[in-house]
Protein backbone atom coordinates (compact mmCIF):
# COMPACT_ATOMS: atom_id res chain seq x y z
CA UNK A 1 0.00 0.00 0.00
CA UNK A 2 1.67 3.05 -1.35
CA UNK A 3 0.62 5.63 1.72
CA UNK A 4 1.33 9.11 2.57
CA UNK A 5 4.00 10.40 4.76
CA UNK A 6 1.49 11.70 7.46
CA UNK A 7 -0.12 8.25 7.67
CA UNK A 8 3.99 6.59 7.92
CA UNK A 9 4.37 9.10 10.42
CA UNK A 10 1.69 9.09 12.65
CA UNK A 11 1.79 4.73 12.11
CA UNK A 12 5.38 4.80 13.07
CA UNK A 13 5.38 7.30 15.62
CA UNK A 14 1.99 7.30 16.72
CA UNK A 15 0.50 9.88 19.31
CA UNK A 16 -1.37 9.08 22.68
CA UNK A 17 -1.27 5.52 22.54
CA UNK A 18 -2.43 4.33 26.10
CA UNK A 19 -5.35 3.80 28.20
CA UNK A 20 -7.49 6.03 30.63
CA UNK A 21 -8.99 4.79 33.94
CA UNK A 22 -12.50 3.32 31.86
CA UNK A 23 -14.22 3.36 35.08
CA UNK A 24 -13.70 7.28 35.65
CA UNK A 25 -17.18 9.52 35.95
CA UNK A 26 -15.22 11.75 33.29
CA UNK A 27 -13.18 9.45 30.90
CA UNK A 28 -15.66 8.38 27.51
CA UNK A 29 -14.49 4.85 26.13
CA UNK A 30 -15.39 4.01 22.47
CA UNK A 31 -14.89 0.28 21.08
CA UNK A 32 -15.41 0.43 17.86
CA UNK A 33 -14.61 -2.09 15.11
CA UNK A 34 -15.12 -6.06 14.74
CA UNK A 35 -11.37 -8.56 14.98
CA UNK A 36 -13.07 -10.59 12.17
CA UNK A 37 -12.95 -7.06 10.08
CA UNK A 38 -9.38 -6.69 11.03
CA UNK A 39 -9.89 -3.23 13.07
CA UNK A 40 -11.13 -2.52 16.33
CA UNK A 41 -10.38 1.21 17.84
CA UNK A 42 -10.53 2.01 21.17
CA UNK A 43 -11.11 5.62 21.81
CA UNK A 44 -10.98 7.17 25.88
CA UNK A 45 -11.45 11.15 26.14
CA UNK A 46 -10.98 13.05 29.88
CA UNK A 47 -13.58 15.40 29.29
CA UNK A 48 -14.04 18.44 32.23
CA UNK A 49 -17.36 19.82 33.22
CA UNK A 50 -17.25 22.05 30.70
CA UNK A 51 -17.57 19.83 27.86
CA UNK A 52 -13.45 20.52 27.26
CA UNK A 53 -11.57 17.30 26.29
CA UNK A 54 -9.14 17.47 28.21
CA UNK A 55 -6.85 14.22 27.66
CA UNK A 56 -7.65 11.35 24.68
CA UNK A 57 -5.97 7.70 24.07
CA UNK A 58 -6.19 5.42 21.67
CA UNK A 59 -5.17 1.69 21.51
CA UNK A 60 -6.14 0.10 18.06
CA UNK A 61 -5.63 -3.35 16.00
CA UNK A 62 -5.44 -2.89 12.44
CA UNK A 63 -3.37 -1.75 9.50
CA UNK A 64 -1.44 1.09 9.11
CA UNK A 65 -3.87 3.63 8.18
CA UNK A 66 -6.32 2.55 10.94
CA UNK A 67 -3.87 3.37 13.75
CA UNK A 68 -2.72 6.61 12.03
CA UNK A 69 -6.30 7.61 11.64
CA UNK A 70 -6.98 6.69 15.48
CA UNK A 71 -3.45 8.85 16.27
CA UNK A 72 -4.40 11.86 14.43
CA UNK A 73 -8.08 12.03 16.10
CA UNK A 74 -6.33 11.96 19.63
CA UNK A 75 -4.24 15.09 18.08
CA UNK A 76 -7.15 16.71 16.76
CA UNK A 77 -9.43 16.33 20.03
CA UNK A 78 -7.59 17.53 22.30
CA UNK A 79 -8.19 20.47 24.14
CA UNK A 80 -11.26 21.06 21.71
CA UNK A 81 -15.07 20.91 23.02
CA UNK A 82 -16.94 17.03 22.96
CA UNK A 83 -19.21 19.69 19.98
CA UNK A 84 -16.02 20.04 18.08
CA UNK A 85 -14.77 16.88 18.22
CA UNK A 86 -18.46 15.23 17.12
CA UNK A 87 -18.08 17.07 14.57
CA UNK A 88 -15.18 15.68 13.03
CA UNK A 89 -16.51 13.70 9.87
CA UNK A 90 -14.48 11.19 8.83
CA UNK A 91 -14.14 13.01 4.83
CA UNK A 92 -11.85 15.25 7.24
CA UNK A 93 -9.58 12.61 8.71
CA UNK A 94 -9.40 11.10 5.18
CA UNK A 95 -8.08 14.21 3.47
CA UNK A 96 -5.65 15.20 6.20
CA UNK A 97 -3.87 11.70 5.99
CA UNK A 98 -4.44 11.76 2.07
CA UNK A 99 -5.77 7.74 2.55
CA UNK A 100 -6.35 5.65 -0.68
CA UNK A 101 -9.81 5.03 -1.53
CA UNK A 102 -9.70 0.79 -0.22
CA UNK A 103 -8.61 2.93 3.29
CA UNK A 104 -11.75 5.26 3.93
CA UNK A 105 -13.72 2.92 6.14
CA UNK A 106 -10.27 3.91 8.14
CA UNK A 107 -11.48 6.46 8.68
CA UNK A 108 -15.29 5.93 9.15
CA UNK A 109 -14.02 3.69 11.85
CA UNK A 110 -11.78 7.00 13.82
CA UNK A 111 -15.21 8.88 13.26
CA UNK A 112 -17.66 6.19 15.33
CA UNK A 113 -14.98 5.81 17.70
CA UNK A 114 -15.02 10.04 18.80
CA UNK A 115 -18.90 9.49 18.92
CA UNK A 116 -19.06 6.06 20.60
CA UNK A 117 -16.57 7.83 23.18
CA UNK A 118 -18.70 10.85 23.76
CA UNK A 119 -21.62 8.94 23.67
CA UNK A 120 -20.28 6.81 26.76
CA UNK A 121 -19.56 10.11 28.28
CA UNK A 122 -22.98 11.69 28.24
CA UNK A 123 -24.94 8.01 29.33
CA UNK A 124 -22.38 8.04 32.38
CA UNK A 125 -23.08 12.00 33.01
CA UNK A 126 -26.83 11.24 32.88
CA UNK A 127 -26.69 8.85 34.74
CA UNK A 128 -24.74 10.52 37.53
CA UNK A 129 -27.23 13.39 37.23
CA UNK A 130 -30.22 10.55 37.72
CA UNK A 131 -28.41 9.56 41.01
CA UNK A 132 -28.03 12.87 42.41
CA UNK A 133 -31.32 13.94 41.60
CA UNK A 134 -33.08 11.23 42.88
CA UNK A 135 -30.78 11.51 46.11
CA UNK A 136 -31.69 15.28 46.53
CA UNK A 137 -35.38 14.38 46.49
CA UNK A 138 -35.57 11.99 49.67
CA UNK B 1 24.09 -8.07 5.52
CA UNK B 2 21.90 -5.92 3.27
CA UNK B 3 18.66 -4.60 4.08
CA UNK B 4 15.65 -5.01 3.08
CA UNK B 5 16.07 -9.24 3.47
CA UNK B 6 14.12 -10.64 0.85
CA UNK B 7 11.54 -13.04 2.32
CA UNK B 8 8.92 -14.07 -0.35
CA UNK B 9 10.34 -16.66 -2.25
CA UNK B 10 7.12 -17.78 -2.69
CA UNK B 11 5.89 -14.73 -4.50
CA UNK B 12 9.08 -14.31 -7.24
CA UNK B 13 12.90 -15.63 -6.55
CA UNK B 14 15.75 -13.02 -7.45
CA UNK B 15 16.89 -15.28 -10.97
CA UNK B 16 20.24 -17.02 -10.01
CA UNK B 17 23.42 -15.55 -11.67
CA UNK B 18 23.96 -18.79 -13.28
CA UNK B 19 20.37 -18.19 -15.11
CA UNK B 20 21.52 -14.61 -16.42
CA UNK B 21 24.99 -15.67 -17.53
CA UNK B 22 22.99 -18.63 -19.58
CA UNK B 23 20.64 -16.38 -20.95
CA UNK B 24 23.03 -13.49 -22.11
CA UNK B 25 24.16 -14.96 -25.71
CA UNK B 26 20.76 -15.66 -26.46
CA UNK B 27 19.95 -11.54 -26.28
CA UNK B 28 22.71 -10.67 -28.42
CA UNK B 29 24.43 -13.30 -30.34
CA UNK B 30 21.92 -16.77 -30.69
CA UNK B 31 19.00 -14.37 -31.72
CA UNK B 32 17.58 -16.56 -34.29
CA UNK B 33 13.93 -17.83 -34.22
CA UNK B 34 13.91 -21.53 -33.49
CA UNK B 35 11.22 -21.63 -36.04
CA UNK B 36 13.78 -20.71 -39.02
CA UNK B 37 15.09 -23.91 -40.04
CA UNK B 38 17.06 -23.58 -43.08
CA UNK B 39 19.92 -21.18 -41.73
CA UNK B 40 22.65 -21.15 -38.94
CA UNK B 41 20.97 -18.72 -37.05
CA UNK B 42 17.44 -20.70 -36.35
CA UNK B 43 19.71 -23.90 -36.16
CA UNK B 44 21.39 -22.28 -32.94
CA UNK B 45 18.36 -20.65 -31.49
CA UNK B 46 16.77 -24.12 -32.03
CA UNK B 47 19.54 -25.98 -30.30
CA UNK B 48 19.15 -23.59 -27.47
CA UNK B 49 15.27 -24.46 -26.84
CA UNK B 50 16.32 -28.44 -27.21
CA UNK B 51 18.62 -28.38 -24.57
CA UNK B 52 16.48 -26.69 -22.17
CA UNK B 53 13.57 -28.96 -22.57
CA UNK B 54 16.01 -31.60 -22.04
CA UNK B 55 17.51 -29.87 -18.92
CA UNK B 56 13.20 -29.48 -17.59
CA UNK B 57 12.43 -33.31 -18.66
CA UNK B 58 15.47 -34.52 -16.93
CA UNK B 59 13.77 -32.67 -13.71
CA UNK B 60 10.49 -34.01 -13.35
CA UNK B 61 11.08 -37.18 -14.78
CA UNK B 62 9.35 -37.07 -18.48
CA UNK B 63 10.38 -37.22 -22.02
CA UNK B 64 11.95 -34.06 -23.55
CA UNK B 65 8.83 -34.22 -26.14
CA UNK B 66 6.45 -34.00 -23.64
CA UNK B 67 7.36 -30.66 -22.20
CA UNK B 68 4.90 -27.51 -23.96
CA UNK B 69 6.78 -23.96 -23.50
CA UNK B 70 3.88 -21.29 -22.03
CA UNK B 71 4.44 -18.11 -20.99
CA UNK B 72 4.15 -18.76 -17.44
CA UNK B 73 2.24 -20.73 -14.72
CA UNK B 74 -0.73 -18.92 -15.10
CA UNK B 75 -0.98 -19.78 -18.86
CA UNK B 76 0.07 -23.28 -17.79
CA UNK B 77 -3.21 -24.14 -15.51
CA UNK B 78 -5.19 -21.91 -17.79
CA UNK B 79 -4.15 -24.68 -20.57
CA UNK B 80 -4.11 -27.51 -18.75
CA UNK B 81 -7.81 -27.36 -17.31
CA UNK B 82 -9.61 -25.39 -20.22
CA UNK B 83 -7.30 -27.22 -22.77
CA UNK B 84 -8.72 -30.57 -21.43
CA UNK B 85 -12.14 -29.59 -20.69
CA UNK B 86 -12.74 -28.31 -24.56
CA UNK B 87 -11.52 -31.02 -26.01
CA UNK B 88 -12.86 -33.96 -23.86
CA UNK B 89 -16.34 -32.29 -23.26
CA UNK B 90 -18.36 -34.49 -25.23
CA UNK B 91 -16.97 -37.41 -22.61
CA UNK B 92 -17.61 -35.45 -20.32
CA UNK B 93 -18.61 -32.42 -17.96
CA UNK B 94 -17.54 -32.70 -14.89
CA UNK B 95 -14.02 -31.40 -13.06
CA UNK B 96 -12.26 -31.98 -9.84
CA UNK B 97 -10.54 -29.68 -8.18
CA UNK B 98 -9.75 -28.41 -4.26
CA UNK B 99 -10.64 -24.94 -2.80
CA UNK B 100 -6.93 -24.06 -1.93
CA UNK B 101 -6.15 -24.06 -5.60
CA UNK B 102 -4.16 -21.30 -7.47
CA UNK B 103 -6.65 -18.80 -8.48
CA UNK B 104 -5.41 -19.70 -12.54
CA UNK B 105 -7.09 -23.00 -11.89
CA UNK B 106 -9.69 -21.46 -9.92
CA UNK B 107 -11.28 -18.90 -12.24
CA UNK B 108 -10.38 -21.13 -15.24
CA UNK B 109 -12.55 -23.73 -13.76
CA UNK B 110 -15.49 -20.76 -12.94
CA UNK B 111 -14.94 -19.57 -16.74
CA UNK B 112 -15.87 -23.43 -17.44
CA UNK B 113 -19.45 -23.67 -15.12
CA UNK B 114 -20.10 -20.74 -17.68
CA UNK B 115 -19.70 -22.76 -20.26
CA UNK B 116 -21.95 -25.67 -18.77
CA UNK B 117 -18.82 -27.77 -17.29
CA UNK B 118 -19.47 -28.37 -13.59
CA UNK B 119 -17.00 -28.32 -10.54
CA UNK B 120 -16.85 -29.53 -7.26
CA UNK B 121 -13.98 -28.27 -5.02
CA UNK B 122 -12.96 -30.46 -2.67
CA UNK B 123 -12.37 -28.66 0.54
CA UNK B 124 -9.62 -29.53 2.46
CA UNK B 125 -8.96 -30.20 6.16
CA UNK B 126 -7.43 -28.18 9.08
CA UNK B 127 -3.70 -28.15 7.80
CA UNK B 128 -4.84 -28.12 4.09
CA UNK B 129 -4.73 -31.66 3.04
CA UNK B 130 -6.65 -33.36 0.15
CA UNK B 131 -6.95 -37.35 0.50
CA UNK B 132 -7.03 -39.56 -2.33
CA UNK B 133 -10.28 -41.03 -1.16
CA UNK B 134 -12.26 -37.98 -1.20
CA UNK B 135 -11.05 -37.71 -4.86
CA UNK B 136 -12.13 -41.03 -5.60
CA UNK B 137 -15.67 -40.61 -4.21
CA UNK B 138 -16.18 -37.15 -6.10
CA UNK B 139 -15.20 -39.08 -9.83
CA UNK B 140 -18.24 -40.16 -11.10
CA UNK B 141 -19.20 -40.48 -14.61
CA UNK B 142 -18.35 -37.66 -16.85
CA UNK B 143 -15.85 -36.91 -14.81
CA UNK B 144 -13.03 -35.61 -17.16
CA UNK B 145 -10.52 -33.99 -15.40
CA UNK B 146 -8.71 -33.77 -11.28
CA UNK B 147 -6.66 -30.51 -10.84
CA UNK B 148 -5.05 -30.52 -7.77
CA UNK B 149 -1.88 -28.64 -6.64
CA UNK B 150 1.09 -30.68 -5.72
CA UNK B 151 2.37 -28.11 -2.94
CA UNK B 152 0.46 -24.70 -1.70
CA UNK B 153 2.01 -21.27 -2.54
CA UNK B 154 0.92 -19.73 1.15
CA UNK B 155 0.99 -22.45 3.50
CA UNK B 156 3.06 -24.58 1.93
CA UNK B 157 0.70 -27.96 2.50
CA UNK B 158 2.16 -30.73 0.25
CA UNK B 159 -0.46 -32.71 -1.20
CA UNK B 160 0.23 -37.15 -1.44
CA UNK B 161 0.18 -36.53 -5.60
CA UNK B 162 0.98 -39.65 -5.90
CA UNK B 163 -1.69 -41.94 -4.15
CA UNK B 164 -4.29 -39.20 -5.68
CA UNK B 165 -2.90 -39.86 -9.38
CA UNK B 166 -3.33 -43.43 -9.02
CA UNK B 167 -7.11 -43.10 -8.15
CA UNK B 168 -7.08 -40.81 -11.14
CA UNK B 169 -5.21 -43.44 -13.42
CA UNK B 170 -7.32 -46.18 -11.94
CA UNK B 171 -10.50 -44.31 -12.69
CA UNK B 172 -9.16 -42.95 -16.35
CA UNK B 173 -9.14 -39.44 -15.68
CA UNK B 174 -7.25 -36.97 -16.39
CA UNK B 175 -4.93 -35.71 -13.67
CA UNK B 176 -3.05 -32.11 -14.25
CA UNK B 177 -0.97 -30.87 -11.05
CA UNK B 178 0.58 -27.50 -10.55
CA UNK B 179 3.64 -27.95 -9.20
CA UNK B 180 5.07 -24.72 -9.51
CA UNK B 181 5.93 -24.10 -5.50
CA UNK B 182 7.39 -27.58 -5.55
CA UNK B 183 10.34 -28.08 -7.76
CA UNK B 184 13.38 -27.63 -6.83
CA UNK B 185 12.23 -27.88 -3.23
CA UNK B 186 10.39 -31.56 -2.97
CA UNK B 187 10.88 -34.78 -5.25
CA UNK B 188 8.65 -34.71 -8.20
CA UNK B 189 8.14 -37.22 -10.83
CA UNK B 190 5.48 -37.53 -13.38
CA UNK B 191 6.28 -41.22 -13.85
CA UNK B 192 6.07 -42.41 -10.28
CA UNK B 193 3.05 -39.45 -9.71
CA UNK B 194 0.94 -40.98 -11.97
CA UNK B 195 0.25 -36.71 -13.28
CA UNK B 196 -0.83 -36.78 -16.82
CA UNK B 197 0.04 -32.56 -16.89
CA UNK B 198 2.09 -30.57 -14.64
CA UNK B 199 2.14 -26.81 -14.69
CA UNK B 200 5.80 -24.91 -14.18
CA UNK B 201 7.28 -21.69 -13.62
CA UNK B 202 10.62 -20.77 -14.00
CA UNK B 203 10.60 -17.34 -11.98
CA UNK B 204 9.52 -19.62 -8.62
CA UNK B 205 12.79 -21.27 -9.17
CA UNK B 206 15.41 -18.70 -10.21
CA UNK B 207 14.67 -18.66 -13.01
CA UNK B 208 13.64 -15.60 -15.34
CA UNK B 209 9.60 -14.09 -15.42
CA UNK B 210 7.16 -14.81 -18.05
CA UNK B 211 8.11 -18.30 -19.10
CA UNK B 212 7.24 -21.36 -17.93
CA UNK B 213 5.92 -24.96 -19.12
CA UNK B 214 3.29 -27.45 -19.41
CA UNK B 215 4.23 -31.31 -19.16
CA UNK B 216 1.49 -32.85 -21.49
CA UNK B 217 1.87 -36.46 -21.44
CA UNK B 218 2.69 -38.25 -24.92
CA UNK B 219 1.82 -42.14 -24.16
CA UNK B 220 -0.54 -44.13 -21.99
CA UNK B 221 -2.40 -42.24 -21.57
CA UNK B 222 -1.66 -39.78 -24.64
CA UNK B 223 -3.16 -36.50 -23.18
CA UNK B 224 -4.79 -34.16 -25.64
CA UNK B 225 -5.46 -30.48 -25.03
CA UNK B 226 -7.24 -27.61 -27.51
CA UNK B 227 -4.91 -25.11 -28.11
CA UNK B 228 -5.61 -21.56 -26.58
CA UNK B 229 -2.79 -19.79 -28.78
CA UNK B 230 -3.33 -20.18 -32.63
CA UNK B 231 -0.54 -19.33 -35.07
CA UNK B 232 2.76 -20.71 -36.41
CA UNK B 233 1.82 -24.14 -34.75
CA UNK B 234 4.65 -24.45 -31.99
CA UNK B 235 4.69 -27.33 -29.80
CA UNK B 236 3.14 -29.51 -31.80
CA UNK B 237 0.60 -27.05 -32.53
CA UNK B 238 -0.14 -27.06 -29.16
CA UNK B 239 0.97 -23.59 -28.23
CA UNK B 240 1.48 -21.50 -31.24
CA UNK B 241 4.18 -18.46 -31.25
CA UNK B 242 7.36 -17.51 -31.53
CA UNK B 243 9.93 -19.41 -28.82
CA UNK B 244 10.78 -16.36 -26.08
CA UNK B 245 14.36 -18.54 -26.71
CA UNK B 246 16.45 -16.24 -23.84
CA UNK B 247 13.68 -16.85 -21.53
CA UNK B 248 13.04 -20.62 -22.30
CA UNK B 249 17.31 -21.30 -22.41
CA UNK B 250 17.09 -19.29 -18.54
CA UNK B 251 14.02 -21.82 -17.46
CA UNK B 252 16.33 -24.65 -18.46
CA UNK B 253 19.19 -23.60 -16.83
CA UNK B 254 17.38 -22.54 -13.62
CA UNK B 255 15.70 -26.07 -14.07
CA UNK B 256 19.26 -27.45 -13.93
CA UNK B 257 19.52 -25.68 -10.62
CA UNK B 258 16.68 -27.24 -9.19
CA UNK B 259 17.67 -30.47 -9.63
CA UNK B 260 21.14 -30.02 -7.93
CA UNK B 261 19.46 -28.62 -4.77
CA UNK B 262 18.41 -31.71 -3.92
CA UNK B 263 22.44 -33.24 -4.13
CA UNK B 264 24.08 -29.95 -3.25
CA UNK B 265 22.60 -29.15 -0.15
CA UNK B 266 20.82 -26.59 -0.92
CA UNK B 267 17.00 -27.95 -0.33
CA UNK B 268 18.46 -28.99 4.19
CA UNK B 269 19.96 -25.68 3.99
CA UNK B 270 16.59 -23.94 3.48
CA UNK B 271 14.86 -26.06 5.50
CA UNK B 272 17.21 -25.54 8.29
CA UNK B 273 16.65 -21.88 8.17
CA UNK B 274 13.12 -22.37 8.08
CA UNK B 275 13.76 -24.65 11.37
CA UNK B 276 15.91 -21.36 12.85
CA UNK B 277 13.02 -18.98 12.48
CA UNK B 278 10.20 -21.21 13.45
CA UNK B 279 12.02 -22.17 16.25
CA UNK B 280 12.45 -18.78 17.23
CA UNK B 281 9.05 -17.54 16.49
CA UNK B 282 7.12 -19.97 18.81
CA UNK B 283 8.79 -18.76 21.58
CA UNK B 284 6.71 -15.68 21.17
CA UNK B 285 3.27 -15.77 22.90
CA UNK B 286 0.41 -16.70 20.72
CA UNK B 287 1.71 -17.11 17.37
CA UNK B 288 -0.02 -20.05 15.58
CA UNK B 289 1.39 -21.82 12.58
CA UNK B 290 -0.93 -22.19 9.77
CA UNK B 291 -0.86 -24.99 7.67
CA UNK B 292 1.19 -28.38 8.52
CA UNK B 293 4.15 -28.89 11.06
CA UNK B 294 7.91 -28.61 9.73
CA UNK B 295 8.22 -32.46 7.84
CA UNK B 296 7.38 -33.99 4.84
CA UNK B 297 3.42 -32.44 4.29
CA UNK B 298 5.17 -29.34 3.87
CA UNK B 299 7.47 -27.56 1.91
CA UNK B 300 10.88 -26.81 3.74
CA UNK B 301 10.87 -23.12 2.05
CA UNK B 302 7.13 -22.30 3.63
CA UNK B 303 6.82 -20.75 6.96
CA UNK B 304 3.49 -19.32 7.51
CA UNK B 305 2.06 -18.02 10.90
CA UNK B 306 -0.58 -15.66 12.56
CA UNK B 307 1.12 -13.71 14.98
CA UNK B 308 -2.29 -12.81 17.26
CA UNK B 309 -3.28 -9.14 17.75
CA UNK B 310 -1.05 -7.86 15.35
CA UNK B 311 -2.67 -7.00 12.04
CA UNK B 312 -0.67 -7.77 9.01
CA UNK B 313 -0.50 -5.35 6.84
CA UNK B 314 0.35 -3.35 10.03
CA UNK B 315 3.13 -5.73 10.85
CA UNK B 316 4.26 -5.51 7.24
CA UNK B 317 4.85 -1.86 7.57
CA UNK B 318 6.20 -2.35 10.99
CA UNK B 319 9.17 -5.29 9.55
CA UNK B 320 9.63 -2.72 6.35
CA UNK B 321 13.28 -4.27 6.26
CA UNK B 322 12.02 -7.84 5.77
CA UNK B 323 9.95 -8.47 2.33
CA UNK B 324 7.25 -11.19 3.41
CA UNK B 325 3.58 -11.22 2.41
CA UNK B 326 0.50 -11.66 4.15
CA UNK B 327 -2.90 -13.17 4.32
CA UNK B 328 -4.70 -9.91 5.89
CA UNK B 329 -7.20 -8.95 3.98
CA UNK B 330 -5.85 -5.08 4.48
CA UNK B 331 -3.22 -6.13 1.92
CA UNK B 332 -5.37 -7.17 -0.76
CA UNK B 333 -7.65 -4.86 -2.65
CA UNK B 334 -10.92 -7.40 -2.04
CA UNK B 335 -10.89 -6.75 1.97
CA UNK B 336 -11.31 -10.35 2.35
CA UNK B 337 -8.63 -12.69 4.06
CA UNK B 338 -6.69 -15.38 2.47
CA UNK B 339 -9.43 -17.50 0.79
CA UNK B 340 -6.48 -20.07 1.96
CA UNK B 341 -6.52 -20.02 5.21
CA UNK B 342 -10.15 -19.65 5.56
CA UNK B 343 -10.36 -23.10 3.77
CA UNK B 344 -8.38 -24.60 6.57
CA UNK B 345 -10.90 -23.59 9.22
CA UNK B 346 -8.59 -20.68 10.23
CA UNK B 347 -10.58 -18.12 12.10
CA UNK B 348 -10.94 -14.77 10.34
CA UNK B 349 -9.50 -13.04 13.38
CA UNK B 350 -6.30 -15.05 13.03
CA UNK B 351 -6.25 -15.03 9.14
CA UNK B 352 -6.05 -11.15 9.42
CA UNK B 353 -2.25 -12.38 11.24
CA UNK B 354 -1.14 -13.88 8.87
CA UNK B 355 2.51 -13.69 7.56
CA UNK B 356 3.98 -15.85 5.05
CA UNK B 357 8.03 -16.14 4.96
CA UNK B 358 9.50 -17.87 1.92
CA UNK B 359 12.90 -18.70 2.34
CA UNK B 360 15.16 -19.14 -0.57
CA UNK B 361 18.45 -19.98 -1.67
CA UNK B 362 20.21 -16.22 -1.33
CA UNK B 363 19.05 -16.32 2.23
CA UNK B 364 21.73 -16.41 4.94
CA UNK B 365 21.72 -17.58 8.46
CA UNK B 366 22.28 -13.93 9.32
CA UNK B 367 18.95 -12.77 7.77
CA UNK B 368 17.29 -15.79 9.49
CA UNK B 369 18.22 -13.99 13.18
CA UNK B 370 17.84 -10.50 12.13
CA UNK B 371 14.32 -11.24 10.85
CA UNK B 372 13.32 -12.96 14.06
CA UNK B 373 14.57 -10.60 16.04
CA UNK B 374 12.76 -7.97 14.18
CA UNK B 375 9.31 -9.75 14.17
CA UNK B 376 9.82 -10.37 18.06
CA UNK B 377 10.27 -6.72 18.86
CA UNK B 378 7.30 -5.26 16.25
CA UNK B 379 4.86 -7.89 17.73
CA UNK B 380 5.36 -6.65 20.97
CA UNK B 381 5.38 -2.85 19.75
CA UNK B 382 2.10 -4.15 18.09
CA UNK B 383 0.85 -5.16 21.06
CA UNK B 384 1.29 -2.95 23.24
CA UNK B 385 -1.09 -0.80 20.83
CA UNK B 386 -3.74 -3.32 20.30
CA UNK B 387 -6.73 -2.67 21.93
CA UNK B 388 -7.47 -6.99 22.21
CA UNK B 389 -4.39 -8.01 23.73
CA UNK B 390 -5.15 -5.70 26.75
CA UNK B 391 -8.63 -7.18 26.59
CA UNK B 392 -7.74 -10.90 26.53
CA UNK B 393 -4.90 -9.69 29.39
CA UNK B 394 -7.58 -8.80 31.49
CA UNK B 395 -9.58 -12.10 31.09
CA UNK B 396 -12.39 -11.09 28.64
CA UNK B 397 -13.46 -13.55 26.23
CA UNK B 398 -12.93 -11.76 23.01
CA UNK B 399 -16.14 -13.50 21.77
CA UNK B 400 -18.31 -12.49 24.70
CA UNK B 401 -18.51 -8.82 23.36
CA UNK B 402 -20.55 -7.83 20.24
CA UNK B 403 -18.88 -6.33 17.93
CA UNK B 404 -19.99 -3.90 15.60
CA UNK B 405 -19.43 -5.67 12.45
CA UNK B 406 -18.78 -3.11 9.57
Amino acid sequence: MAYSNKVIDHYENPRNVGVLDKNADDVGTGLVGAPACGDVMKLQLKISDEGIIEDAKFKTFGCGSAIASSSLVTEMVKGKSIDYAASISNSTIAEELNLPPVKIHCSVLAEDAIKAAIADYQKKRAARAAVSEASSKT
Amino acid sequence: MKLPIYLDNHATTRCDPAVVEAMLPYLTEVYGNAGSRNHAFGWAAQAGVDTAREQLADLIGADPKEIVYTSGATESDNLAVLGVARFYKDKGRHIITSNIEHKAVLDSCHALEKEGFEVTYLPVDSLGIITPAQVAEAIRPGTILVSIMHSNNEIGVVQDIAAIGAVCREKGVIFHSDAVQSLGKVPFDVTTMNVDLVSISAHKMYGPKGVGALYVRRGRPRIRLEPMMFGGGQERGIRSGTHAVHQIVGLGKAAELAKAAFTNGEVDRVRGLRDRLWSRLQAIDEVYLNGPVPGPSRLPNNLNASLAYCEGEAMMMAIKDLAVSSGSACTSASLEPSYVLRALGVEVELAHTSIRFGIGRFNTVEEIDYAAELVASKVTWLRDMSPLYDLVKEGVDLKSISWTAH
